[in-house]
């Protein structure tokens, strides 16, 4: 009975994110083990909430996440590099406008 | 294999400051010594919860029980990150506690003494949980992004353990002449122990130097000592504690307190298997597994029925 691998049953993964407080982003705090949603939920909370740090969780099993992967950074995210005119910075205004703040 | 210019790229990364993330390529040593260590300190955490559980029941207060509830199952909650941080790294939970309950995982010599009294649980919380302060402040600053972030979390949580530790001791330590005696006695017991937590001397310890070169660990074993000796002996004097080292004396030249030496004898023979609670602890641990077993089949094959209900 103490041998190893009789007791095989585990649960799965889910990742949790929680929201700090009212209006604030989502923001991801860890994983738990949980047969199912409702039950991921509740460890979810008694895990990561024990102390408010959250309002809201959300739990989303771990294999349903798809990330970009880090190698491929530098050209995952160059269509961003040469979009200067995205930012505020690249128009000029009238100096006596810019004075006003 | 890892190339040299693989490995030349990590270690730029590491000296730069940067954070390791899951997916991001490391040394395969670098992710083998962050399972060993991360999953150690998760069991830690885990069997750290038995000798403070022994007195739950007895708790002089209900107020005293309360608070030693809420840091049980905090010590629960700390084991949870450290193994969801230690699975970033490709590894299975069960594997991991299955290698700790039947195989050779190892955890803090610490947990393998006992509570003989309710003194006990105030200098857990003051020195043991002290000293954990101390090292996994460090932690949080770990190059392992994961690892640093799960410390930053338990720390948040540590500090509460410790002041309720202190505040408990000083009370007694200020009470009857039993109760007196009872403080003094726990902390003769403990104060050893507590400072082989930080683990082997420098010289002694072959992990060391790898884990601070690759920025999991920024500060050597003795160094992480020396600094909780420090702040500890004022917390002592402050409430009429004596820290049982009669050579404990300030060095006005180095701003340190130096200390006796060190009982790596029992350090050893503890780590070897032969404390006075390893056994129990073990014990009591594979208990709590194999019994939990019909509990995790049972909630997934509820889960599983839910489940072809909602679907037919």
């Amino acid at each position: 009975m103490t041998e190893s691998s009789t007791h095989t049953t585990e649960w799965p993964l889910w990742e949790v994110f929680y929201q700090p407080s009212d209006g604030k982003p989502f923001e991801h705090a860890g994983s738990v083990h949980a047969p199912d949603a409702e039950m991921a939920l509740l460890n979810a909370r008694d895990t990561y909430a024990r102390r408010n740090e959250g309002i809201v969780i959300w739990v989303v099993p771990s294999d349903q996440i798809t990330a970009s992967s880090p190698e491929d950074r530098g050209p995952f995210f160059d269509p961003a590099n040469d979009k200067a005119y995205r930012h505020p910075q690249f128009y000029s205004v009238p100096r006596a406008v810019k004075k006003r703040k | 294999m890892d190339t040299q210019k693989q490995l030349d790229d990590f270690q730029k990364r590491i000296d730069n400051g940067e954070t390791i993330e899951p997916k991001d390529w490391m040394p395969e040593r670098y992710r083998k010594q962050l399972v060993r260590m991360m999953s150690q300190h998760a069991h830690s955490e885990i069997v750290g919860m038995l000798p403070e559980g022994n007195w739950i029941t007895r708790a002089p207060s209900l107020k005293r029980k309360m608070v030693l509830l809420a840091k049980v199952q905090d010590e629960a909650g700390h084991g949870l990150y450290l193994y969801s941080g230690t699975e970033t790294l490709g590894v299975r939970r069960k594997d991991l506690i299955e290698d700790y309950i039947y195989g050779n995982a190892k955890y803090s010599s610490i947990f393998n003494y006992p509570t003989l009294t309710y003194a006990d649980i105030c200098v857990i919380g003051w020195l043991v949980d002290g000293a954990a302060i101390v090292n996994q402040t460090m932690l949080a600053k770990s190059s392992y992004g994961p690892y640093a972030r799960a410390n930053l979390r338990i720390c948040k949580e540590e500090s509460f353990h410790k002041k309720q530790g202190y505040e408990m001791l000083a009370k007694m330590a200020s009470g009857t002449a039993e109760q007196k005696r009872m403080a003094q006695d726990a902390v003769n017991r403990w104060w050893w122990p507590t400072l082989m937590m930080f683990g082997p001397h420098d010289t002694d310890s072959p992990n060391s130097a790898e884990l601070i070169k690759w920025g999991v660990k920024t500060k050597t074993n003795d160094e992480l000592r020396q600094h909780f000796v420090d702040r500890t002996v004022m917390e002592a004097e402050a409430i009429g504690i004596t820290l049982p080292d009669p050579d404990l004396t300030y060095n006005e030249e180095t701003g340190h307190w130096e200390f006796g030496d060190i009982p790596w004898d029992e350090f050893w023979s503890v780590v070897k298997g032969d404390g006075p609670m390893n056994r129990e602890r073990m014990k009591a641990r594979r208990k709590a597994y194999e019994e939990g077993e019909w509990v995790r089949k049972a909630a997934k094959e509820y889960a599983r029925k839910r489940e072809l209900e909602k679907a037919s």
